[in-house]
């Protein structure tokens, strides 16, 4: 059993490529040796800015045998009557590579063939190896490639040294014409440099020596503990943010925690406008006091040892200091005048090259969010201030602080709101406007908030699918597919009796000026209700219901989002209901067979058995009762009573025979089986249910 | 160190690295790139190392001399080596050594940061350079010039030399900087800069500019066509910083914005591809070694020129 190590040694990688590059890494060598049927204990891939490394434990030396067994020609035509091999047997024989006494014989379907019984031999590790390295290489996917030099190679970053030893042995390899070796090198200013690896076993541990902590679940532990001791040390906190700490990891290869400070002064503005340049721009971690009050001071890692760690907190105060500054500036600045003003530039600003400015988007939203509060019968106070909100959603991104800072649109919006005295619930609205602004984050909570929020998301989607853009695979640059599920979220969290289409509609209304008449309206309206079912999927699917539940749901028309979520809930939670799984044996023969009908008016007059007055009579019953049920038990309660017809459709189906010779009692059994159907479409097509 | 000498040991550094150390060129321009020691000649297979201090002109950001960080006029320390070489990170760091920087006191990093400028179809990737969280180079790799792919990448070094100097004689404002003996950044420009935020805002003559931009636009086109490349680019830089102006002055709407900017990068596109053939019609004189100077005009010729 033998250990390997690959370092690819690069110039920095970008933070974010390199989990995912990684874990890419891993999956596509382990797949690689398994289909070479390589033994190994282990695949681990470490990772730092400079270094992208995979360690391999419990190597086995080559992949293991496997014998196949190939089928050959029938025994009759493998030997002449004299009992000699035939020419068709030898040329198989030859073919497999195998002398005649391999071969033997095995019975298949009743008939005898010949059988060739070949070892496919496991190749050298040794031997293989290379290949799939350099393939892997070769493979990796990342979010942006670059070439260097003279070479047509493209990679994250320019690759500058390749270790790859097996054991104490290098294991030649090449790549980007850098030939493998077993010199690494150490952190850039900290370690002597290029350096010498004994073997692959002492790779941790003496890139350690080298001041490098290469693996990145060890450097962040390190990096979160210097922060909370240099947090502790000061009688502060500092909350756990995973991101930036990820990020932060990725940044550096020997950690230092050194805390800053910047003018109290400053703790006068904003709490996010002082976050954001620490945060955002600067990777630092905001401290505070233990009761969560933000301190003028803040947490910074940096990628080397402590010597001369004033200098360094010398130079990151003086950076911060002077963003502080601007930001101080901004804020000033900005409320001069009340946010109102600042609506006459958004006519300046382009929101798409053809669908005109955001002033003009601003527009589209008074009028849909308008319309929105109309239609659901808002209180008047929300009315107005729904329409005020609309009014200066976007009034923020001209002011100097959302300039400078794009992070802070909307907080910053709310804050000049509350300044220049709009009642808070519009400032609420302007601040929520943009919510949920990613996976996981919450929709607007307030009224307001959230019919601003759906306006402004449709208008996006309307206008953007009116000029024939869509989202496909990876491309969604107007982030589309975010913005529908942020309004389906808004919705339901809400739970607002909004009609979907009716409101698409509304919102292309708006867009006349790029629809060339109504039947290119028509097609667009196709298509964003399409785009919104197979974000309503996702939701279900994220819910944890079952695909063909999903299915089901999707395949009737709706006009509310809410009323497809009841449907799942109400499936997926019987559809293991004794009585449910009974109805659903027998809906799909009926449902085949009421296709074949013209769905006509049913005559009980031409009903001659009594198994199909029976179940006549049952739909009536179950049409009749069906209304008050849904009220009172909702949906699940609906499901509980269709399944009553499963035992009546049962005997229906011993007793009658549906495709009579007679045309009219035919129509007439096919309507009945049609009002089965009928009565099951408020739930799904339950055709599409799986047992 | 005052101004004046990190320019001095900038030179002798990179003069040393057999970079040919070049003058400004005679033209306003928004960045380093645009000189035609960069622009141009990263263009084709040439090798090229060039190391140069750029004027560097952007209307839009002057602030009357009032923004200690901000100002219509600074310079770049440029560096082009093409094709880049593999330790050039390592001298990036040692040219810092030089001007007194020693890496280990200190936290330098490489931030992911790539450039893209649209006016000139070019880009590429690379970092900027963080001295204690503070920007003062940013480094890339030039994946694509005047709309064409650079084969070699040339690798381009930009100094910040104004935030650099500020650091390493601990000023706060630009304008405390000492350039020489006594004699500050603010006496030789603050003035300067009052003018020209006060021109470029409030008095440049927008008519007169558009008609101007028109006239060289006609005039790059024009010269082009007679095959003279770098005429021609004069009149694109020309453009270039017109449209610069035109924008602070806030004459241009936002639905003319993408059309003039196409406009320049479309001229720039056509004065790169005339730079190549002109080149590749000189067989490539700059590759001195004679069997990958015939290889590289056999491919010149097999794509008829980049058309």
């Amino acid at each position: 059993m033998a250990k390997y190590l690959l370092e690819i040694g690069t110039e920095e990688i970008p933070a974010h490529f390199i989990d995912k590059a990684l874990a890419q890494m891993k999956e596509i060598v382990e797949g690689a040796l398994s289909q070479q049927r390589i033994a190994f204990e282990e695949v681990r891939a470490l990772g730092t800015p400079r270094r992208l490394a995979l360690v391999i434990s419990g190597l086995a030396e080559h992949g293991e045998d496997q014998s196949e067994e190939v089928r050959g020609p029938a025994q009759k035509a493998a030997y002449d009557a004299e009992g000699k091999p035939t020419k068709a047997l030898m040329g198989f024989a030859a073919s497999q590579g195998v002398s005649l006494d391999n071969l033997s014989v095995k019975e298949l379907n009743g008939n005898a063939y010949i059988y060739a019984s070949r070892l496919i031999k496991g190749q050298k590790t040794v031997q293989v190896l290379p290949e799939i390295l350099s393939g892997m290489i070769s493979a990796l996917n990342f979010p942006k490639f670059m070439r260097w030099g003279d070479l047509d190679f493209k990679f994250a970053r320019p690759i500058r040294w390749l270790v790859s030893l097996l054991d104490d042995e290098i294991l030649p390899l090449t790549v980007a014409e850098v030939a493998a070796g077993r010199e690494s090198r150490g952190h850039r200013f900290l370690s002597q440099g290029v350096f010498a690896l004994a073997s692959a076993d002492e790779y941790e541990s003496s890139l350690e020596k080298q001041y490098v902590i290469v693996d990145q679940a060890k450097r962040k532990t390190q990096v979160w503990q210097q922060i909370q001791a240099i947090a502790e040390k000061n009688q502060s906190t500092v909350e756990p943010d995973e991101e930036l700490l990820e990020e932060v990891t990725y940044l550096l290869e020997w950690p230092t925690a050194l805390m800053g400070n910047f003018k109290e002064s400053y703790l006068e503005i904003p709490e996010e406008v002082v976050i954001t340049p620490m945060r955002e721009h600067q990777r630092y971690f905001p401290v505070r006091d233990q009761a969560g009050k933000l301190l003028n001071r803040f947490v910074t890692l940096r990628n080397g040892g402590d010597r001369r760690l004033d200098l360094v907190a010398e130079g990151n105060e003086k950076v911060l200091a002077a963003r502080l500054s601007d930001a101080r500036f901004f804020w000033d600045e900005d409320r001069k005048q009340p946010l109102e003003a600042y609506l006459p530039k958004l006519d300046k600003v382009v929101f798409q090259e053809k669908l005109g400015t955001v002033g003009d988007k601003v527009r589209r939203i008074e009028g849909l969010a308008a319309w929105i509060a109309g239609v659901l019968q808002a209180e008047a106070q929300v009315k107005e201030d729904t329409l005020r909100a609309a009014h200066l959603a976007k009034a923020d991104l001209v002011t100097n602080m959302v300039f400078e800072f794009t992070e802070l649109q909307g907080v910053m919006g709310r804050y000049y709101a509350l300044e220049c005295g709009e009642r808070p619930a519009v400032a609420q609205a302007i601040l929520e406007h943009y919510q949920p602004r990613f996976a996981g984050d919450q929709p607007a909570a307030s009224q307001a908030g959230a019919f601003v929020a759906i306006a402004d998301k449709l208008d996006t989607i309307a206008g953007i699918f009116a000029l024939g853009i869509e989202p496909t695979g990876s491309q969604d640059p107007y982030a589309l597919r975010r913005a529908a599920m942020g309004i389906c979220q808004t919705i339901l969290a809400q739970d607002l009796p909004l009609n979907l289409e009716d409101l698409v509609i509304q919102a292309l209304s708006q867009y006349t000026y790029v629809l060339a008449d109504e039947a290119a309206a028509a097609k667009v309206l196709a298509k964003i209700m399409e785009f919104f079912a197979a974000r309503i999927r996702n939701i279900l699917s994220d819910e944890g219901h079952r695909y063909d539940v999903v299915d089901a749901v999707m395949a009737v028309p709706f006009a509310r989002i809410q009323q497809v979520k009841e449907r799942a809930q109400a499936l997926s939670s019987l559809r293991q209901h004794t009585g449910f799984q009974k109805l659903l044996a027998v809906f799909t023969r009926a449902n085949n067979l009421a296709k074949k009908g013209e769905g006509g008016k049913i005559n009980p007059a031409l009903f001659a058995e009594e198994a199909e007055m029976a179940l006549h009579a049952q739909v009536l019953a179950t049409q009749k009762a069906i209304g008050g049920v849904k009220e009172k038990e909702g949906l699940a309660g609906v499901i509980l009573s269709l399944s009553n017809l499963a035992d009546p459709i049962n005997s229906f189906f011993e007793a009658v025979m549906v495709m009579a010779e007679d045309p009219a009692v035919r129509a007439n059994r096919l309507g009945l089986l049609q009002a089965v159907v009928d009565l099951t479409k408020d739930v799904g097509d339950l055709s599409k249910l799986q047992e | 160190m005052n101004f004046q000498d990190m320019i001095l040991t900038l030179n002798q550094f990179w003069g040393q690295q057999d970079c040919i150390i070049a003058q400004p060129y005679d033209m306003e321009k928004g960045a380093g790139t645009m000189n035609p020691a960069t622009f141009l000649r990263a263009l084709g297979p040439e090798p090229w190392k060039v190391a140069y201090v750029e004027p560097s002109r952007r209307p839009a950001d002057g602030r009357y001399g009032e923004n200690p960080n901000r100002v219509q006029h600074y310079f770049q320390y440029q560096v082009i080596l093409k094709p880049s070489p593999d330790n050039i990170q390592e001298l990036y760091l040692e040219s810092l050594r030089q001007l007194g920087i020693v890496p280990e006191d200190h936290d330098i990093r490489f931030v992911e940061d790539n450039w893209e400028n649209p006016s000139l179809g070019a880009g590429g990737l690379g970092w900027e350079v963080w001295l204690d969280g503070m920007e003062v180079t940013q480094f890339t790799y030039f994946q694509q010039c005047g709309g064409l792919e650079c084969r070699p990448v040339s690798g381009e070094i930009t100094y910040g030399i104004e935030r650099l100097c500020m650091y390493i004689q601990k000023k706060d404002s630009i304008f405390d900087i000492n350039w020489v003996g006594d004699v500050t950044y603010g006496d030789i420009y603050h003035q300067n800069e009052i003018d020209y935020s006060t021109y470029n805002f409030e008095v440049a003559n927008v008519e007169m500019l558009f008609n101007l931009f028109e006239m060289y636009e006609k005039e790059a086109m024009a010269v082009l066509a007679k095959g003279l490349v770098q005429p021609a680019y004069d009149y694109v830089l020309k453009c270039s910083h017109t449209f610069n102006l035109l924008d602070a002055r806030g004459a241009i709407s936002v639905t003319e914005r993408t059309g003039f900017i196409t406009r320049v990068r479309n001229m720039a596109r056509s004065c790169a591809q005339g730079y190549v053939n002109m080149r590749g019609g000189l067989g490539f004189p700059l590759i001195k070694d004679e069997s990958k100077r015939q290889q590289a005009l056999q491919e010149f010729n097999e794509k008829g020129g980049q058309q």
